[in-house]
């Protein structure tokens, strides 16, 4: 079958492929546009691995068609830096070492950031709840959800 | 909360060694850059499939790819016709032991597959979507057999022979019918019969656990490239690359010098990735079709073929005396290898009784095949099934004798100098001092709410040691670069880079580390056994040193003195005696500078087998809530405590800590594999095999204690694998404190749990706690 021609914003960037109709937009990202910092742990929506903000929204990119995201605007992990300074998400997630193996980091820093976006202040439990999409086998997310808070509260003071 | 406490025994005049600097390899994780397995790729590259047996035991009797080969775009299919069969033999690898007939059987059915997901062929094509038609192309003829899941019901005389040749191994005399038996260990001290005959209470308990998975969030995923010429080069996801060079060689009948394996980053492999499965058959695809092979396991993949680690039928009898002496130990472990042979069994044995001084024990092991994947190690495989069984008697039995259960086990706790019932004498070891900082510690006598319980195991593994190569190359402007052969799953480069750093007296940060490929280094042995910054940090320093007594050689030749006057201090070289401080110094950046002109590049080199690993033991206390209303178990406060031996990055040490123990309560709680009446699994996904998620858990308390390993230069104890060990036991040692109800299956699911107490409130169990 024919493939179809997509074009969208990927860190604010213009770009234009082509994908098949069964792919999504987690296959798109990573082999269409060689875009790897976004992870694929299970494809099915569970681990969070994918976490890409959609048009403003969190999604897991892997339930997402590649062609859904024609017109539309995708931010990724390799957005999230502005020049040479890190976020201070991905600052605090260095700080706090809180990454082991780190093919988790991509989706949870992702969801982190969409977390803060829309409330600035949140609890140790709300850092939970909306981090709970996100698996992370290597940390017992304790020193994730510390740098989260500890983000939270440089960003609040800057 | 984290604290640390110190031997007053250990040295405190490090500079580097136990601070908190940003890993090197940080950046790269946090910014998408770091490529794992399945971000590598390569022009004009093949995509393989794997087809799978839907069928947990059959025969094959044909495969045909005909219909398949024909398709447009397909380039190369394999199957078992592929594969060189190998003769029976047990070679280590990583903690477990590997039988190459069986491996290359694992890899892709022969005669029989043996569990559902089981590899049958696998195909190589121009694109994902054409391998996955070419495989629905494949025409399998099964002859279905019968099949057995449990391990109970594999021991019985009529059950359906997996391997109809299998003779025992281990009991004389050798039994003259094959079962799915495969083998059975003994290890024994003393005289049970005697103990127990000394005992005041005696307690006797059959505990069962499911299998689980290690649940790495990284799939499987490699990419073989093979030329005409027979060199190879293989981009894999592992825990040690040359181990797949040394499998793949041996399946695939190459020389071990043709495979260049180059390891990615790793998302996780906790004893998972020590194996091999996709990367034979990607090389086998890749010599065939003469074009890169990438193969990417699905997750669904991941769960029905690979991993996960034994369920297990255990049972333990513990005597103790009114003191509080154990006077006896027993256990009989039954494990599941899944379909072939080498269940961690034997561990689980060596481990049950490790943390106790006892005079009388013993231990017997059954490893049992069943129509399952075959199990992969998975974090100090085998102990926590068998620990978790003997820490909740040991509960049970302090609160029989009445002793608070921290008193009950300092009564009883192995120390330096107690002979393990397994073997060795321990050197110096620190449970008694993690008992201690428990008891010290204030959630130990923090107050409980209503339907609340504490409780509290210890835990104990070996570690190893293993080969171990690494070179430091000093570079012309002064920094360095570090190349160890041991992926780095866990922060393993920030550690090795820190005992340089501390050898050569300057910032870590001038040190650039690389896990080199292996063609680049000598032989290492895997990431595993909790043994790289312990073996890693061995070569490490031993490169060090080396590169200090070349920069000490080429000062004394410009100098023109002699060596011994010639001292390294704080990171420079300087004269001593009567030229000392004669403003002659030299930095690594002037040695650098200088190398070519004073010998030619300096480089330590060290390749070492690392002797001295020492066990490592761990006490943990959790506090649980119990819903009386859904069963529903919640870890509400968890404290970890175990020895480190010396923390050379103490926020690394920690996450292995806390990262252990969620694992250990997911295992304790909600984890397991569900297969149905048909042999399929029922749950392969995130979704239905339920991880603990950031909203399942608290903070995770830690004390590292340091009692240093007197064979290590910095006193290093491997810390990865223990912190799983005690979590089962502290778990249903709570929920006993909780519900007055001894849970001996695990997890602990809403629904077990429930019924549970369902059933204690209709027979009016005089036990039952809780408030509804």
């Amino acid at each position: 079958m024919a493939k179809h021609h997509i074009a969208f914003t990927v860190n604010g960037d213009p770009v234009e492929t082509l994908c098949e109709t069964e792919e999504t937009l987690l296959d798109v990202l990573r082999n269409g546009l060689g875009l790897t910092g976004t992870k694929e742990g299970c494809g099915t929506g569970d681990c969070g691995a994918c976490s890409v903000i959609l048009d403003g929204r969190l999604v897991c990119s892997c339930l997402v068609l590649g062609v859904e995201a024609n017109g539309k605007s995708v931010e990724t992990i390799e957005g999230m830096a502005r020049g040479d300074e890190l976020h201070p998400l991905q600052r605090k997630f260095l700080e706090h070492a809180a990454l082991q193996c780190g093919i988790c980091t991509p989706g949870f820093l992702v969801a982190a950031k969409a977390l803060l976006d829309r409330n600035p202040n949140p609890t140790e439990t709300e850092v939970r709840y909306w981090l709970a999409g996100n698996l992370c086998r290597c940390t017992g997310y304790d020193k994730i959800v510390r740098a989260v808070l500890d983000a939270a509260a440089e960003m609040r003071r800057a | 909360m984290q604290e640390r406490v110190r031997n007053a025994e250990a040295a405190t005049d490090l500079k580097v060694i136990g601070t908190r600097p940003i890993r090197p390899d940080g950046v790269d994780k946090v910014t998408g850059r770091a490529r794992f397995g399945a971000d590598y790729n390569l022009p004009g590259q093949l995509i393989g499939k794997v087809l799978r047996s839907p069928y947990p035991h059959a025969r094959i009797k044909r495969i045909d790819t005909s219909k398949a080969a024909a398709l447009p775009g397909v380039k190369a299919i394999v199957t078992r016709d592929d594969f060189p069969d190998q003769p029976s033999e047990f070679v280590p690898a990583g903690e477990m032991l590997i039988n190459y007939r069986d491996l290359v059987r694992n890899i892709m059915a022969r005669e029989k597959v043996l569990y559902e997901g089981h590899a049958v062929a696998a195909v190589a094509a121009t694109s994902a979507s054409i391998a996955k038609q070419a495989l629905k192309l494949i025409e399998v003829e099964y002859e279905v057999l019968p099949h057995v899941l449990d391990v109970d019901e594999a021991m019985r005389p009529d059950a359906p022979l997996l391997h109809e040749n299998m003779i025992t191994a281990g009991v004389d005399p050798a039994p003259n019918t094959p079962s799915n038996i495969a083998k059975r260990v003994e290890f024994k001290l003393g005289d049970v019969e005697k103990g127990f005959a000394e005992a005041d209470v005696i307690i006797e308990r059959e505990f069962k656990t499911k299998p689980v998975h290690q649940g790495y969030i990284e799939p499987h995923a490699c990419l073989a490239n093979v030329s005409e010429d027979g060199q190879a080069e293989l981009w894999v996801t592992t825990q040690g690359h040359w181990i797949v060079r040394a499998h793949c060689a041996r399946l695939l009948g190459w020389d071990a010098s043709k495979l260049r394996v180059i390891a990615s980053e790793i998302g996780g492999g906790f004893g998972g990735k020590t194996v091999v499965y996709l990367e034979p058959v990607a090389l086998a695809l890749s010599a065939k079709a003469k074009r890169p092979v990438k193969m990417v396991m699905t997750r669904d993949e991941v769960f029905r073929a690979t991993g996960p680690t034994s369920g297990a039928t255990v049972r333990v009898k513990i005597g103790a005396k009114n003191d509080g002496c154990i006077t006896a130990g027993e256990a009989e472990l039954w494990y599941q290898a899944g379909a072939f042979q080498g269940s961690p069994v034997g561990p689980g044995a060596m481990c049950a009784f490790a943390p106790y001084d006892l005079e009388n024990v013993k231990t017997v092991g059954y490893d049992v095949v069943t129509n399952r994947p075959k199990v992969a190690a998975y974090r100090a495989p085998g102990a926590p099934i068998s620990e978790y069984a003997v820490e909740s008697v040991v509960d049970e039995l302090a609160k029989a004798i009445g002793m608070d259960p921290i008193d009950f086990r300092l009564k009883n706790a192995a120390k330096e100098g107690t002979k393990a019932a397994y073997g060795p004498k321990f050197g110096p070891i620190g449970l008694i001092e993690t008992l201690e900082a428990a008891k010290a510690h204030p959630h130990w006598s923090a107050p409980l709410g209503p339907n609340q319980g504490r409780g509290v195991a210890s835990g104990f593994w070996f570690n190893v040691g293993g080969e171990t190569t690494v070179q430091l190359q000093l570079n012309e402007d002064g920094t360095f670069n570090l190349v160890a052969g041991t992926p780095d799953i866990g922060g393993l480069r920030a550690s090795l880079c820190m005992m340089a750093a501390e050898e050569l007296g300057i910032d870590p940060s001038r040190i650039r580390p690389l896990i080199g490929d292996t063609a680049s280094l000598g032989f290492n042995f895997l990431t595993g056994g909790s043994r790289s910054t312990f073996a890693g940090g061995m070569a490490v320093v031993e490169a060090a040193r080396k590169v200090i007594a070349q920069a000490r050689e080429r000062a004394a030749k410009l100098w023109e003195l002699p060596l011994e006057e010639v001292i390294f201090e704080d990171g420079l070289v300087k004269p001593t005696g009567e030229h000392a401080g004669k403003n002659l110094v030299l930095s690594f950046a002037d040695l650098g500078r200088l190398a070519g002109k004073t010998g030619g590049p300096i480089v330590g080199n060290a390749s070492l087998t690392a002797h001295g690993a020492a066990p490592t033991f761990g006490t943990h206390i959790a506090d649980v809530e119990v819903d009386p209303e859904t069963g529903k178990i919640s870890v509400i406060r968890y404290t970890v405590i175990q020895d480190a031996g010396r923390a050379i990055h103490p926020s690394y040490v920690e996450g292995q800590f806390q990262g252990g123990a969620a694992q250990g309560i997911g295992w304790a709680l909600n984890e397991e594999y569900i297969y149905g009446e048909d042999g399929r699994l029922q749950n392969p996904s995130f979704l239905d095999y339920r991880m603990p998620v950031a909203s399942d858990l608290p903070m995770i308390d830690t004390v590292i204690v340091e009692v240093p390993n007197p064979r290590h230069p910095y006193g290093v104890r491997g810390v990865g694998e223990t912190p799983i060990v005690p979590p089962l036991a502290a778990i249903a040692n709570a929920v006993e404190d909780a519900t007055g109800l001894r849970f001996t299956e695990l997890p602990m699911s809403p629904p077990r749990v429930l019924a549970a107490i369902e059933a204690a409130r209709a027979r009016g169990d005089k036990r039952l706690k809780l408030k509804f």
